[in-house]
């Protein structure tokens, strides 16, 4: 069954449609992404969820109408979003202290975890003396320590350079497929959408629409060679196809 | 220091060469020789300042801070209170201090307002923009974690202004100085500012100039434990200047 569902959802700027049709579901256990181009209205979705703005249509968490604090979600931002004055561990607990948990019972849960995020010797060091990929995965461990029901992810690798990203991409399935979250990722990047995903909706450029909806049938783990590799290079140029040269027949045309 | 020292000679070689009497220009080393004969009485005349400056501009730090709270929480108030404060910002000293005196006596009083006066305006706009910086992905992430106002002030708003906070500081504390010289120059019983005024009516320009050497090592002292208080309360720093690698561990 879905966890997640939205119904013709659509919200609007002041007159300028932003998202103009969303439907999609993502089930319990899934990893599914939403491919846009840059200004689409992705990250705009992403404030219904967690209620920072109200939109018309229907969302629905486990079958039944989502609450506006959206409580049900962890939310991981574009930019790291680390507080340079905190150190590694405080940043860590940041989202269990806000929900009330007591700082030594905070970092007590989270700091079993900093081996397995790679932290492990970083507790004490501050933001600023990380490398970009080691504060992305501690903003991730920031971010499923909440342990809430799913994860949100908007474009967390999109300020890394391409070589971390993709060794952040790498991590991320591994460690999704001990942990199996139930996450929704923002990207723009063809490729970490089929590497990562169970399925992927391609969004138009807005007002936002759903082209298509894509399963990825590869076999995890997902592998960067043989025919595993062949498969996803496919793939992606037929999303990469669909998002450059939308069908005028099928899409409406908005230029 | 070397450009300060440069400076000191020159002045010390023009003042002994040139055949200026010193009732125009001392030289630096007889500024020295009055100020060491006259330190009871500079010392004297010091505590009133430093107690003005450190009084008015500790009001002015709460004034300001409680201020910028609220207009960081209702932000219309910023556009209602702002104007007037750039109003009080423009008043010109030389006109505002005496007014005061005449208002508010020969007391600390007046050298505490007039303290707090040029302080308060730069610790408050240091501030109000300190909660601006903000980064706005913290706040959407804090939000997305359920916190309200209160808690985003409290854990993203307040240590984001901190280095504003700081560069206010900095500022503001040498103003200080100068505002309560200026208040005790426009009447006072006892400061260095009166005192600066006496031994410039008696001709004694090496005694003005030993009380503005005063002025500049207080202020130089209150700028340096600025300095020192935002080490002590931003380690991230310094820390963020010295990053260690994946291999270096502490």
């Amino acid at each position: 069954m879905s966890r997640l569902e939205l119904r013709h959802v659509r919200k609007a700027f002041g007159g300028l449609d932003v998202l103009a049709d969303i439907s999609l579901s993502v089930g319990v256990g899934e990893f599914v992404s939403i491919l846009g181009p840059s200004g689409a209205g992705k990250s705009t979705l992403f404030q219904l969820l967690t209620g920072a703005e109200h939109g018309e249509g229907e969302m629905l968490f486990d079958g039944a109408p989502l609450d506006d604090h959206g409580r049900h979600f962890a939310f991981m931002p574009q930019r790291d979003a680390l507080m340079p004055w905190r150190r590694i561990l405080d940043n860590t607990t940041l989202g269990l202290e806000v929900q009330g948990i007591r700082r030594k019972a905070a970092r007590a849960r989270v700091a079993p975890l900093f081996a397995e995020f790679g932290l492990a010797g970083f507790e004490r060091h501050f933001p600023a003396q990380l490398s970009g990929g080691m504060r992305q995965r501690a903003a991730l461990l920031r971010t499923v320590v909440q342990e809430r029901d799913m994860l949100l992810l908007d474009e967390p690798f999109g300020a890394l350079d391409a070589l971390t990203r993709t060794a952040m991409q790498r991590w991320l399935e591994q460690m999704w497929r001990h942990h199996r979250w139930t996450a929704l990722l923002i990207t723009h990047d063809v490729r970490e959408a089929v590497f990562l995903s169970d399925r992927i909706y391609v969004l138009s450029a807005r007002p936002a629409r759903i082209v298509r909806e894509i399963k990825v049938p590869l076999p995890r783990p997902r592998s960067l060679g043989g025919d595993a590799a062949r498969q996803a290079s496919a793939l992606e140029a037929e999303i990469l196809d669909i998002i450059l040269n939308p069908n005028p027949s099928k899409g409406h045309d908005h230029d | 220091m070397i450009s300060v020292g440069l400076l000191l000679l020159a002045w010390e070689l023009y003042a002994t060469y040139s055949g200026i009497k010193p009732t125009i220009l001392p030289a630096p080393s007889r500024v020295f020789e009055q100020a060491m004969l006259n330190r009871e009485a500079l010392v004297d005349n010091a505590i009133p300042t430093i107690r003005a400056t450190l009084l008015g501009f500790a009001c002015s730090l709460s004034a300001a801070f409680a201020l910028s709270m609220l207009v960081d929480f209702f932000q219309p108030l910023r556009r209602a209170l702002f104007p007037v404060f750039i109003v009080s910002q423009t008043l010109p000293l030389v006109a505002i201090a005496p007014l005061v005196v005449l208002w508010f006596g020969f007391g600390l009083a007046p050298k505490i307002i007039l303290v707090a006066l040029v302080t308060f305006f730069p610790m408050l706009v240091a501030l109000v923009e300190g909660y601006e910086a903000t980064e706005a992905e913290i706040g959407q992430m804090l939000r997305a974690m359920g916190a309200g106002r209160w808690r985003i002030f409290m854990l993203a708003r307040l240590p984001s202004a901190l280095p504003y906070f700081f560069a206010g500081l900095r500022i503001s504390i040498t103003y200080a100085v100068v505002g309560a010289i200026f208040a005790e120059y426009a009447g006072a019983a006892k400061g260095l500012g009166i005192y600066m005024l006496n031994a410039k009516n008696n001709f004694r320009p090496d005694l003005v100039l030993a009380a503005v050497g005063v002025s500049a090592a207080l202020t130089l002292v209150l700028f340096g434990s600025t300095v020192l208080l935002q080490r002590l309360a931003m380690p991230w720093e310094r820390a963020g200047k010295e990053p260690v690698g994946m291999g270096s561990r502490r």
